[in-house]
């Protein structure tokens, strides 16, 4: 990497009274990525973000963002960078267009504002109050609202948390479509498929401490290699050819489906090749490739929901 | 201060768009005091007390408690904005934190002004008796006045939890203090422990000011008024702003 990280934090720490919200997390993001800090509710992620954004004033380590410091340098840092914070709202009786031209008038530089409501899908709302807006569109605006300046670093708190599928995979793709335009993303998330699908890299974060950081494929190889396919057969040679194979585990559970496990990244080629090379009838395949679930669980030792 | 006009105007428009915002706030007052103004009236030949009343003591009274209602629905604004999380989200915009609460202050004192405005209107057009009233300087004393009560309706927003308490917590202090202003009982009728009390609080050093220039007293008479209304305005700014919490 020949440039500097956009966003370091070293050694941040911040309590609420006896609670240790932030533990001693270090971590960089890189020019260019989207970078997600992914966790369980009151892991700490908002808390972490809004110190990075400069809302909130950390007990102690370093951050810088685009080399200012987010506490000192806060209103240089805030022409640079746009805020989506989580559970935000605007006047209830605001319209789209108001909050659009009030936001724009309070940066040094702005995008047109026309363009940016018709990007996000907003247009036919422009005239709209805030508070006949359904959760998708709210969450549009505020993400109108952190890309108006045109800001090198664009902050997103759980920015599709209480969306449906539909709504949430538009916002993916909004997301995908600013970083192709050379902005870098810090985003959080409690949902371990929008890391999977959006991510360049994440940091697990647990108890206000970080657990690990890598690409999603990094942190699947890394803790949870492990693959499966599952398949239903009548043909009763089939368990001990797919034995055979090296390094997997085969078992059968009672209903007869057989399970086959093994760590080895053409696991799937070589039990295809097995069945084909044996003409093994199969009357069900499936394969489970562990997610980011899979790895928060190993390395946490509990589930993201508990 | 980049940004207040734009906030201020725009706080304008939205609070015109609130049910009840126009017509709560400028409307019903200047029908009020119309009508019981007009009813009095009618005893004023009767009775030299109660021409004294109407005269002066009638007007301050709904002077004042428009510039109350101001400032108590001030305090709710700002808790509702506070608890909604949206002075959260004007502060992580360059607005800065003393910018977005003047656009506060600055929306009130229009509207107060407006409500103002049509009362004086039409008090000279139905108020049963004509009034020779120094308008310049009383309404320099009534912003004074104002800014001075909108200064302890910060310190109450400041530390209400919630904006469910704001609004009465904010009546709950401010009424009473009208209350033993003297403008209902002369000081000097009052018994001494609540004179003392009445001495420490600012409306009644608004209300010493406000009916004596209304009366065509000079200001020199009343340096201990604006004295007073002063150093409140200094103590609950110095102490809000310690105390303010965004979130
Ligand atoms: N303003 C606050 N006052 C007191 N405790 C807080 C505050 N904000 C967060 N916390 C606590 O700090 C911990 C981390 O919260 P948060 O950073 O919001 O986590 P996340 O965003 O991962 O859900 C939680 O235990 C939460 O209850
Ligand atoms: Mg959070």
């Amino acid at each position: 990497m020949s440039t500097a990280p956009v966003i370091q934090v070293t050694g941040l720490r911040k309590r609420y009274g006896s609670i240790v919200a932030v533990d001693d997390v270090s971590f960089d993001v890189q020019d260019g990525e989207i970078f997600g800090l992914i966790g369980p509710n009151g892991a700490g992620k908002t808390t972490t973000m809004e110190c990075v954004e400069g809302v909130r004033q950390p007990d102690a380590g370093r951050i810088t963002v685009l080399g200012l410091d987010p506490i000192r340098d806060v209103y240089a840092l805030q022409h640079r960078v746009g805020v989506q914070l989580q559970e935000a709202h605007l006047q209830k009786r605001i319209k789209v267009s108001e909050a659009i031209a009030l936001w724009a008038s309070l940066y040094r530089t702005s995008v047109d504002p026309r363009l940016l409501l018709e990007q996000l899908g907003l247009e036919d709302k422009r005239n709209a109050w805030f508070m006949t807006l359904s959760g998708g569109q709210k969450q549009r605006l505020f993400i109108a609202l952190a890309l108006i300046n045109d800001p090198e670093v664009v902050f997103l708190d759980e920015l599709t948390t209480g969306l449906d599928p539909q709504a949430r995979r538009a916002i993916w793709d909004l997301v995908r479509g600013i970083r192709a335009r050379g902005k870098t993303i810090f985003l959080t998330t409690h949902l371990m498929e929008e890391a999977e699908r959006l991510c360049d890299r994440v940091a697990i974060i647990d108890h206000g401490r970080i657990v690990d950081i890598h690409s999603p494929a990094g942190l699947i190889r890394r803790h949870c290699p492990q693959r499966s396919v599952l398949l239903t057969t009548d043909d009763e040679s089939a368990e001990a050819r797919l034995r055979a194979l090296e390094n997997v585990a085969v078992t059968r559970a009672d209903d007869g489906v057989l399970t086959v496990q093994g760590n080895a990244a053409d696991l799937m080629t070589g039990v295809i090749q097995c069945l084909a090379d044996h003409r093994i009838r199969v009357t069900d395949f499936q394969t489970v490739v562990p997610t980011l679930e899979d790895v928060f669980l190993k390395v946490t030792g509990h589930t993201i929901r508990e | 201060m980049r940004g207040l006009w734009n906030l201020t105007w725009l706080e304008v428009k939205i609070f015109v768009r609130e049910p009840l915002g126009f017509i709560g706030t400028v409307l019903i007052p200047v029908v009020l005091f119309v009508a019981l103004g007009r009813s009095l009236g009618e005893r004023v030949e009767s009775s030299s007390r109660l021409q004294g009343f109407v005269e002066s003591d009638f007007p301050i009274f709904v002077v004042m408690l428009t510039a109350i209602n101001a400032v108590v629905s001030l305090v709710a604004v700002i808790a509702i904005y506070r608890e909604g999380g949206i002075l959260k989200r004007l502060r992580a915009t360059p607005l800065r934190p003393h910018t977005i609460l003047t656009a506060h202050v600055l929306v009130k004192l229009i509207f107060t002004t407006m409500t103002l405005i049509l009362l004086a209107l039409a008090g000279r057009r139905f108020y049963p008796v004509a009034l020779e009233v120094p308008w310049v300087s009383f309404g320099l004393a009534l912003l004074l006045t104002t800014i001075s009560i909108s200064s302890i309706g910060f310190l109450i927003a400041s530390v209400v939890p919630t904006a469910r308490f704001a609004q009465p917590l904010g009546s709950l202090l401010l009424f009473p203090m009208l209350g033993i202003s003297g403008l209902f009982v002369p000081l000097e009728a009052m018994p001494a422990a609540v004179q003392g009390v009445a001495h420490a609080l600012p409306l009644t050093y608004a209300v010493s000011l406000l009916r004596g220039i209304w009366l065509g007293d000079s200001w020199m008479a009343h340096g201990w008024d604006v004295l007073g209304l002063a150093v409140v305005f200094g103590l609950c700014t110095a102490l809000s702003s310690r105390v303010f919490r965004w979130e």
